[in-house]
């Protein structure tokens, strides 16, 4: 067993001696928080202090801008309703898996399967809402995002290029964060899911030895691992949800539309088509 | 797995002879410091391999955490006094013969002598998987060997399991919580008083320990008002064998009756749960009742109500259920029912 391993990992020996992993070293918490206050000072400190302005290619033309809606719509309220709900639930799993790690003593565990249970079928929902009635690519990263990612590294490092061009539906950052998101979320659903078979639920009779122990052990371990990877993006989501040049998509995610003028500054109307059904385009949510 | 018994692993042991400095070293130490108070408990898991404390802090020199004390408003216990002093002290024989009677039912004549009244309340869960020392929920691991369909589980809970599905042994404890005892605990911040009830914690809040002692405190006394006084008492503890065992289940009551209508009451049982329970709805529930055997039917039936049995205790669910029912209408009027 590597001292890695040993260290970041609580193990202990099953029944017939053989010794298992069963669960994640729990000072990981406060390297996750850590690690997430750290991105977000550095990232403030980045963009106050060094950051060069951002410059694109031309966007739309004053006609094609003169075309627009005063309020471009953004989400509509199902997506809305599904988002915040998603947080509701994801807040409270993780205040209630962590939190009496590292203080507060409560009865944790009813509201934390209560809790994974609404966000597993929230996000069953998402999956199909948004294959069936959204424009599923918008989220992905293509291309385009590549490319002009490449070229706005270019221009941080002071080379010449070409300029990047406006974002279509989601910048970059967005599509990754979401990858990120998807990846860890997916973990905690898929091993709470069989967790739940070690608790008392209205779901499953008990069962706890549907695996061996080396499996479940390693399930609580990525289970674990899942819940402070979703500490550190929790704190960067929500850092990045009141930094003011976000705030409008932020308040766009209670109102469901941003001002023309924002669209415009960001967006690109030919990669984002406002209220077009191409697949090509972002479709209007 | 415990296979080594004699030697003891080694620790550095401090005998201090005042409480003040019992909780210097505490809290000097904190999570490695063990307490040992009349070793009753500790020594299984010293002997075992189990615990492995680098400091343990030997309590019987300290003269202060002994003995019972009167005042204007009831007793105060020293938490080292042992149980065979509280089974037969004059005063709590008369007064408060509840905790006398269940003091004295605690174990052996040889480990009364020894054990005492704070290490009975602030003893450990008898699960033989924790005590075996698997890595169960109770020992920081993520399984619990008895709730499963094979697990030995007879003496484990009907009521309020959570993963955990290991009880509270103590037989001092459900009659403390019926005297409306207070426990006097030091801590880094100075004393603090909580109920009897209040002292004891279910897996639901920390699945490692059954109190709310935490590393650095030390339980002092446990003062018990007179509220209670010379009321009707009534003490039952069910066990395998009689002359030394932990309860299968024990029952607590101080009744307040006037006529033969039950004015005020506190009832509590102990080993159904991983905390002694104090049954207040059973407590509203018969408040005002004539004391008979329709009230005790009653009152043990709801008393059960919410109960989960595992694959072998299901036989505890009519055991407290008639422990109850005696409790409120005493034995001598009530018969057992299935």
């Amino acid at each position: 067993m590597g001292l890695l391993a040993r260290s970041l990992l609580e193990w202990a020996p099953d029944p017939w001696g053989k010794v298992v992993p069963i669960h994640i070293a729990w000072f990981l918490i406060w390297v996750a928080a850590i690690g997430g206050l750290c991105f977000l000072v550095f990232h403030a400190t980045y963009v106050r202090y060094f950051a060069k302005p951002r410059v694109f290619a031309p966007g739309a033309s004053p006609e094609e801008a003169q075309r627009l809606p005063q309020r471009i719509p953004r989400h509509s309220l199902v997506a809305r309703l599904y988002h915040w709900i998603m947080a509701a639930s994801m807040l409270t799993l993780l205040i209630t898996a962590f939190l009496p790690k590292v203080g507060p003593q409560f009865d944790w565990v009813t509201w934390h399967w209560i809790a994974g249970s609404v966000l597993t079928a929230s996000v069953i929902f998402h999956v199909v809402h948004a294959s069936v009635w959204l424009d599923f690519r918008a989220i992905w990263p293509d291309k385009i995002d590549l490319q002009d990612a490449w070229r706005r590294a270019l221009r941080a490092l002071g080379r010449p290029g070409k300029p990047p061009r406006k974002f279509a539906k989601y910048p970059l950052e967005n599509k990754l964060y979401h990858l990120a998101i998807t990846v860890t979320g997916l973990s905690a659903i898929v091993t709470g899911f069989f967790m739940l078979h070690r608790v008392r639920t209205i779901f499953f009779t008990r069962n706890p030895y549907l695996f061996s122990d080396m499996t479940w052990g390693l399930m609580y371990v990525l289970h674990g691992l899942a819940g402070i990877g979703l500490i550190g993006l929790v704190i960067i989501h929500i850092y990045f949800a009141v930094r003011p040049e976000k705030l409008p998509i932020t308040k766009s995610m209670i109102s469901g539309s941003m001002s023309r003028e924002f669209f415009l500054e960001d967006h690109d109307p030919r990669r984002w088509v406002v209220g077009s059904s191409s697949p090509n385009a972002t479709k209007e949510a | 797995m415990p296979s080594v018994r004699d030697p003891m692993p080694s620790f550095e042991l401090f005998q201090p002879t005042s409480v003040a400095a019992a909780h210097e070293v505490l809290a000097r130490h904190g999570q490695d410091a063990w307490i040992l108070a009349g070793g009753m408990d500790s020594f299984d898991w010293l002997k075992d391999r189990i615990k492995r404390p680098k400091v343990v802090v030997d309590l019987s020199g300290v003269e202060g955490l002994r003995g019972v004390r009167e005042g204007a408003d009831g007793i105060e216990i020293g938490a080292m006094t042992t149980l065979t002093e509280v089974a037969t002290n004059r005063s709590i024989r008369e007064r408060y013969g509840l905790l006398a009677q269940a003091a004295g039912l605690v174990a052996s004549p040889q480990i009364r002598n020894q054990g005492t009244l704070g290490g009975n309340v602030s003893q450990d869960a008898r699960c033989w998987y924790y005590r075996a020392g698997w890595p169960c929920y109770r020992a920081a691991g993520n399984i619990c060997y008895a709730d499963t369909p094979v697990g030995r589980n007879r003496e484990h809970a009907i009521l309020h399991a959570d993963r955990c599905v290991a009880v509270n042994p103590s037989d001092t404890a459900p009659a403390l919580i019926a005297l409306d005892a207070k426990f006097v605990i030091r801590t880094s911040k100075g004393e603090r008083v909580v109920d009897a009830e209040d002292y004891f914690i279910g897996p639901d809040i920390d699945i490692t320990r059954l109190h709310i002692l935490r590393p650095g405190d030390l339980l002092t006394s446990i003062r018990i008002p007179s509220t209670w006084a010379g009321s009707q008492f009534y003490f039952e503890k069910v066990r395998d064998r009689n002359v030394w065992d932990f309860p299968l289940l024990n029952v607590a009551s101080a009744m307040a009756v006037s006529g033969n209508t039950i004015d005020r009451i506190r009832l509590s049982v102990n080993a159904a749960a991983a905390r002694p329970l104090r049954l207040k709805a059973v407590e509203a529930a018969v408040r005002g009742k004539a004391r008979t055997v329709e009230t005790g039917e009653m009152a043990g039936a709801l008393a059960v109500r919410g109960a989960v049995p595992l694959q072998f205790n299901a036989y505890k669910i009519p055991l407290m259920r008639n422990l109850v029912k005696r409790a409120i209408a005493g034995v001598e009027e009530v018969k057992w029912a299935y």
